[in-house]
């Protein structure tokens, strides 16, 4: 499963990275986790407000750090 | 909310909906109770320690022992309302009862919608983008990006606890005023010709993203709590510090020199002075209002002291370097220029009808 997660490097979209991280590894999920900080990149998925998560090529999440639930159901969906 | 919060202890189960049906009335009661009886408790801690009110020491713990729970209380209060509000206004809401409205109303709408969509400083470069791109007109869009720092919960919510509602009241009205103000003056200008080439160049994608339709009122009320987490959370350290601060100034630092540096007696460019000393620093509301306050009683002006604090939200030198990135430097200096004009004339008017 490939997940984005869209961010311009600020402290929410830091923690939002090592949330999915965390819950991957726990729930033994293989993902290829990328960082895009890129503003055209993000600008390009319709994302206004940051950190925003892509997965499998669609977004999932805008604004603000998810929370755990719903990283698990995303990563539960997808497996 | 913290990364701590996240990743170490799994979040707590929301609460069932019988859950919120008992919690929230028996909050609300004991916020009541606490709220109503602060005089009492400030008394109780002077004179637990054994002080008075007539020294420096006794005059500054109690206004500690007062404001510190007082304005945390109401912090708690109208974060977790502005909390519940957010979830009604996601920015892709906003942009589309922004789009294509004209200068004016679409001003007048973007300003107060700034009040109840969520919004952080490090989206705004991706906000500004995608409002533009689904055709908001710039004026309108900097009439939101400017009233969405300005005219924030907690600045409303120290200014409700320390001066009372008309403050507030007369800080959100000049506030929005400035916003839309701004707003028009930069739309009127048409400077849609110093926005960075690749802003103008940039393809924005439709995201399907889910609206805020779906959410039940067990998902808005535990977005209210995740708010009080956050914010609350993170601002509750410089409350106290600036409550601390000012309680120092309260009890010790002499009237007669505030009056002169910043009160009635002062000259007349003390004003500027003020608003301009506000760009460079960059704290919240939080930290800076208690400190505002102690200055206020200390007979220092109100609308110097808020211009001040108008200047040190709405005119960050950060925020200008991030909107660097999309503006080009006319733009920037217009957008700051006439923010501080605006800025400067509320702190005039301000002074002239509170002397």
């Amino acid at each position: 499963m490939e997940v984005k997660v869209l961010g311009t490097g600020c402290a929410n979209c830091k923690n939002t990275v090592q949330l999915i991280e965390s819950v991957a590894k726990a729930m033994g999920v293989s993902i290829r986790l990328e960082k895009v900080e890129s503003l055209p990149e993000i600008m390009r998925y319709g994302v206004m407000s940051t950190p925003g998560v892509v997965i499998d090529g669609k977004v999932v999440h805008a604004g603000g750090i998810p929370t755990r639930a719903q990283v698990e159901s995303w990563l539960k969906a997808a497996s | 909310m913290t990364a701590s919060s996240n990743t170490t202890a799994p979040n707590p189960a929301p609460p069932t909906h019988l859950g919120w049906f008992v919690g929230i009335p028996t909050a609300a009661l004991v916020w009541w109770l606490a709220y109503s009886h602060l005089t009492e408790w400030a008394d109780w801690v002077v004179a637990t320690l054994g002080l008075s009110r007539e020294t420096h020491l006794g005059e500054a713990v109690h206004f500690f022992a007062y404001d510190a729970p007082k304005v945390l209380l109401l912090l708690l209060g109208i974060v977790f309302v502005m909390g519940v509000a957010q979830t009604f206004f996601a920015p892709e809401r906003t942009r589309a009862l922004l789009s294509g409205k004209r200068l004016g109303i679409g001003n007048f709408l973007a300003a107060l919608l700034g009040i109840v969509t969520p919004f952080c400083s490090c989206s705004a470069v991706p906000l500004f983008i995608g409002f533009l791109s689904a055709g908001v007109p710039l004026g309108v869009t900097f009439s939101f990006l400017i009233s969405a720092p300005m005219v924030n919960e907690v600045a409303l919510a120290l200014l409700f606890g320390l001066f009372g509602w008309k403050v507030a009241a007369l800080y959100l009205v000049t506030g929005l005023m400035i916003a839309i103000v701004a707003g028009l003056v930069i739309g009127k200008l048409k400077m849609e010709r110093f926005l960075q080439d690749w802003v103008r160049e940039i393809h924005m994608g439709q995201a399907a993203l889910p609206t805020g339709n779906t959410l039940t009122w067990n998902d808005r009320l535990a977005a209210g709590l995740r708010h009080v987490r956050e914010i609350v959370g993170k601002v509750w350290p410089y409350v106290l510090i600036g409550i601390g601060v000012g309680a120092g100034i309260h009890g010790y630092v002499p009237e007669e020199l505030m009056v002169k540096l910043l009160g009635k007696e002062a000259p007349w460019w003390a004003l500027p002075a003020a608003v301009a000393l506000g760009v460079p620093m960059y704290t919240n509301a939080a930290g800076i209002i208690p400190v505002v306050e102690a200055l206020i009683t200390k007979g220092a002006a109100l609308g110097t002291t808020l211009a001040f604090m108008m200047s040190v939200i709405a005119l960050s030198l950060p925020e200008m370097l991030i909107l660097r990135n999309v503006l080009k430097l006319p733009l920037i200096a217009t957008f700051a220029g006439v923010v501080a004009m605006g800025i400067l004339f509320v702190g005039y008017l301000f002074n002239f009808l509170l002397t």
